[in-house]
């Protein structure tokens, strides 16, 4: 018992000398804690109170998407506002009453105004009004005395002076999603705006730029007293496209009351001069949000507004698949140039029928001939000959049913069927009908668009593996793949490609190309040569056809043909390629083709090159590959 | 008289024991829940949400737990003490192999939506855990140096964890914790400055291997103006914020640095910063004066304790609450280096409220049994 005191009476000792302790660390606390906030309290009162140091990040100017020859396409405009601080004025309501004598103020935007200021701190500024004019602007600076609480700042917003015809090529701008954080701070800064479509998408690391930080002495209010110190940050970086402006705005002009697009290739490099898809939809619209009865308009439009049809529409090439499996046959030996082959109007193949687009048939027709003519009986057996293997596997080294090298978020590859691939999906075996259905361009098969420009530009450039693309410069650096040289050549042989070059040649050029009607004007200085398509959306039952073809105008819209067009010009140099669809255009010769005819008229007549005195040989690439600036003017 | 009490404690029903429970103690401990609620109400911008209402849920929980501990007989805490140490490095060992990783440490144990920190409850057990070793022992045999070599270990074990979690703060607390019973076991004072000598010498190879950051809190903490807008950024806002509070503060609400978002975890580890800031040096040393006067009615419990279990674990627990507030508080005012340990019972976090209110469960259990018989130690 004597112990367990003794123990006891240690432990006592010990614990008040514990308790001492902390007293005196607590003392120390305490004395520490007058220092900072009694002894000191003016010089930290004085930082945190008129001159505290806030550290802002700075958002960069996002780069802006200029065309080839340096003309925006994208760019900001300084949105001029007004915020309210209700800290600052005695009367909110007349704050605003007088703030509404020099711009409208809604009574929706009042009740805003007023419950964001119930919810808010009474030194947060509000908004106001935002996207005032300069003349707004200035009457509320020179009325501030009357408006108390009234700030002004300025801040940036997109805009996009190409409007429509760019929408699907650019893209647009919106505020960030939750899945949008990337780590990037500036993210959070509110106001800020990534890019959700296009190119605004696809390049916008480059061009959002790093955000600067700004240290700024603020007083209680936040206002800023001075700045103190800035880190810059980098400002996003311009992205100059390959698209000509000018053409762009044509082409989209051109084709604005159809569905459909239209593409024009650099078949010397892949440059992409313009692509169009139509109907449009004004891209500054997403910069503020969409309203949803805009937002369903745009989405359960039949015509696809908001789809890039140029790279994400999938249409069956009809018959401008023909040179692709003419240049198969060729690579197989299964036909010569020279063969002739008979076109009745129909071939059969056991029970099935394959009929001719023209009922009586063509005669005997060699290859120039039933491509300039569109024979379908010519290649049902070109192909039945040749297999759907290898005209699949030449389809693909010309572009079709493969990714291709476009920047643009959403493009589609398209489809070129195999027989392994149909073994996989469908899980049946290949048919040999089927080949000579896809020796026509129709069936599984399916394309975009680009994808033809590409095709028709491989097959007119001398057979270089051209991939098509958007992006000519960034932050004035020229990127790879604007030289000819930069690209494979695919291994074609040049006798080939002048069969088609001359056959294309002879579908507008002479009178009975499907396309003479077509023909480039005189006056435009050179020839186009090309190939017209014509693709069923609907499967034409033999009751129909006995009945005789109604005139495709006579159709309900949806039953219409699409109807296509590959082209290129001139036939003697070729630069440029273009492919139009235009979905339910009826046919190919009598729709797709004179949009051709005029897009590529334009493309010729702005053709730097053919302005220049001497002109310079179209496959000189210097040319292409000077400065952005200088192209024009 | 004291023989009637006792007899009645061998065998106090629910009613007694709840009825021993220290109801001033328990106030105090609401005291400072409820100033908690009115920082992170302040902390929010003025709205319940997201930390204030919560952090009301988790007290009441929290304290509905310290009342069921407090009626747990001290002798079955006695008898578990190895068992409940066990499961702590158990949980510990978990967490080292299948913790989230927050903040770049792997501290937390996701149980099913609320998080556990170990290393938190460690200090308890440990607690418990020496205290029952000591509680048997003479002073003679305290005095003697192989009697001490197992709670040493004992001791080692978690802190070593801890350390390797990364969690330096924590892994000092609980060194800090573990001395104090030692202390009041009643070791020799020389054998603490031999301890002390080691560590001083041992302090140069020892921050080599400190991970960057922690180190990088050194340095900081050394001159906080050799890079403001990086790591010092912390403390001088922090600074900012308290000097600008002055004698009476600016009143709740208030406080620009706060509300202003110049201060950094303004709802953990710097909620005593905000405080300050609103409320001043009055309200700042108010809440210190509460937190002191838990602390020490925790020794005045030990004092009152018959049994030396009771004594140490009352004096370890006590000493771990100080702890907190005293890293917490320093740490804000710039005077140790920032080591991410919340003010318990203020800040917002359920790990550490949970761990504290468990602990201080404990506290009142050694008061509601502070009487009862506890075969003393062989010799003692």
């Amino acid at each position: 018992m004597k112990r367990e005191s003794a123990r006891r009476a240690l432990f006592t000792r010990r614990v008040l000398l514990l308790g001492a302790g902390k007293l005196a660390l607590t003392a120390a606390l305490g004395a520490r804690l007058y220092q900072l906030q009694v002894v000191e309290s003016e010089r930290y009162t004085l930082l945190a109170e008129e001159n505290r140091i806030s550290v802002r990040l700075i958002p960069p100017p996002r780069g802006r998407i200029l065309d080839r020859f340096g003309e925006p396409i994208a760019a900001n405009r300084q949105n001029w506002r007004a915020m309210l601080v209700a800290e600052r004025t005695d009367d909110v309501a007349a704050t605003l009453a007088n703030v509404a004598q020099i711009v409208p103020i809604s009574e929706a935007e009042r009740a805003r105004i007023e419950r964001e200021i119930r919810r808010r701190r009474r030194f947060v500024p509000v908004m106001v009004r935002d996207f005032l004019s300069w003349e707004e602007m200035v009457r509320l600076e020179v009325n501030a005395p009357d408006l108390p609480g009234i700030l002004t700042d300025v801040g940036t917003h997109r805009v996009y002076p190409g409007g429509e015809a760019f929408a699907h090529v650019v893209g647009y701008v919106a505020p960030p999603a939750q899945a949008d954080l990337d780590g990037d701070p500036m993210l959070e800064l509110p106001g800020i705006r990534i890019g959700r479509a296009g190119l605004e998408r696809a390049h916008d690391r480059v061009l959002r730029g790093r955000a600067g930080t700004v240290q700024l002495e603020v007083n209680v209010v936040g206002r800023v007293i001075r700045e103190v110190g800035r880190e810059e940050g980098a400002p996003g970086q311009d992205v100059t496209t390959t698209l000509d402006a000018g053409l762009q705005r044509k082409v989209a002009e051109r084709i604005a009351n159809d569905s459909g697009a239209a593409v024009i290739l650099d078949v010397r490099n892949g440059e992409v001069l313009a692509m169009a898809s139509s109907p449009s939809f004004d891209p500054s619209l997403f910069e503020s949000g969409v309203s949803a009865a805009q937002w369903r308009e745009w989405t359960t439009n039949r015509r696809a507004p908001l789809i890039n049809k140029a790279i994400a529409g999938l249409y069956a090439p009809g018959s401008t698949f023909k040179m692709v499996v003419a240049l198969a046959a060729l690579e197989a030996r299964t036909v010569t140039p020279g063969e002739r082959i008979v076109c009745t109007g129909v071939t059969e193949l056991g029970d099935a029928k394959f009929h001719c687009w023209r009922k009586g048939g063509h005669g005997a027709l060699d290859m120039r001939e039933a491509i300039k003519q569109s024979c379908d009986c010519y290649f049902y057996e070109v192909a039945r000959r040749t297999g759907i293997d290898r005209i699949a596997a030449m389809a693909n080294r010309f572009g079709l049913g493969v990714p291709l090298a476009i920047e643009l978020p959403g493009a589609r590859s398209g489809l070129v069927p195999t027989r392994a691939w149909k073994q996989a999906t469908l899980g049946k075996p290949w048919a040999l009908g089927e080949t000579l259905v896809h020796g026509i361009g129709q069936g599984y098969i399916q394309t975009t668009p680009l994808s033809l420009a590409v095709m028709t530009a491989r097959m007119v450039n001398g057979g270089r593996a051209v991939e098509p693309h958007l992006t000519r410069a960034i932050g004035g650096q020229l990127v790879r793949g604007h030289r000819a040289e930069d690209w494979p050549a695919m291994g074609i042989p040049e006798a080939h490609l002048r069969i088609m070059r001359e056959a294309m040649d002879g579908v507008v050029n002479e009178r009975q190309g499907t396309a003479w009607a077509s023909r480039l004007p005189p006056e435009a200085g050179a020839r186009m040569g090309g190939k017209t398509g014509t693709t069923q959306v609907r499967r034409i039952t033999l009751a129909e056809r006995e009945r005789g073809l109604r005139r495709q105008q006579d159709l309900p819209y949806e039953w219409r043909h699409h109807a296509l067009f590959v082209g290129y010009a001139p036939t003697d140099q070729p630069v440029y390629a273009c492919a139009v669809v235009i979905e339910h255009g009826g046919g190919g010769a009598a729709s797709a083709a004179p949009v051709a005819r005029d897009i590529l008229t334009e493309a010729l007549a702005r053709d730097p090159a053919r302005r220049r005195t001497p002109p310079a040989p179209s496959l000189q690439m210097a040319e292409v590959s000077r400065p952005a600036e200088e192209g024009r003017r | 008289m004291m023989e009637r009490r006792l007899a009645r404690e061998r065998g106090m029903s629910l009613t007694e024991k709840l009825a021993a429970v220290s109801w001033p103690f328990v106030a105090l401990l609401c005291a400072l829940a409820a100033v908690g609620y009115a920082m992170l109400y302040s902390a929010a911008g003025g709205a319940a949400e997201p930390w204030a209402f919560r952090h009301g849920l988790r007290f009441g929980f929290g304290l509905l737990l310290l009342i069921g501990i407090a009626l747990i007989d001290i002798r079955l805490i006695l008898r578990l003490a190895w068992v409940l140490y066990a499961v702590g490095v158990g949980l510990l060992v978990l967490v080292a192999l299948h913790g989230e990783v927050g903040k770049g440490a792997q501290r937390w144990l996701d149980l099913g939506g609320f998080q556990l920190q170990p290393s938190e409850l460690m200090k308890i057990l440990l607690v418990i855990a020496l205290a029952a070793w000591f509680h048997r022992a003479s002073l003679e045999r305290v005095g003697n140096p192989l009697f001490l070599i197992p709670p040493l270990v004992a001791t080692a074990i978690p802190v070593v964890l801890v350390l390797r979690q990364p969690n330096l703060g924590t892994a000092l607390i609980t060194l800090m914790v573990a001395g104090s019973v030692f202390f009041a076991a009643g070791v020799r004072w020389w054998k603490f400055a031999l301890v002390l000598a080691a560590v001083a010498i041992a302090a140069p190879v020892a921050y080599e291997s400190l991970h960057d950051y922690q180190r990088q809190r050194i340095l900081t903490f050394l001159d906080p103006w050799s890079d403001p807008l990086g790591s010092g950024y912390h403390i001088i806002q922090s600074k900012i914020a308290l000097g600008s509070g002055g004698l009476f503060g600016r009143g709740w609400l208030q406080g620009t640095q706060g509300q202003l978002n110049f201060l950094p975890e303004k709802q953990t580890d710097f909620i005593f910063t905000m405080l300050a800031e609103e409320w001043g040096f009055v309200g700042a040393v108010s809440v210190m004066l509460l937190n002191l006067t838990v602390v020490l009615y925790g020794l005045a419990i030990a004092l009152g304790c018959r049994h030396q279990f009771g004594r140490l674990v009352a004096t370890g627990i006590s000493v771990n609450f100080f702890l907190y507030m005293f890293v917490n508080i320093a740490m804000v005012m710039g005077m140790i280096p920032v080591g991410g340990v919340p003010l318990p019972l203020i800040s917002h976090g359920g790990s550490a409220m949970l761990t504290v209110l468990i602990g201080f469960g404990v506290l009142m259990s050694v008061h509601v049994h502070r009487a009862v018989e506890i075969e003393a130690g062989e010799d003692a």
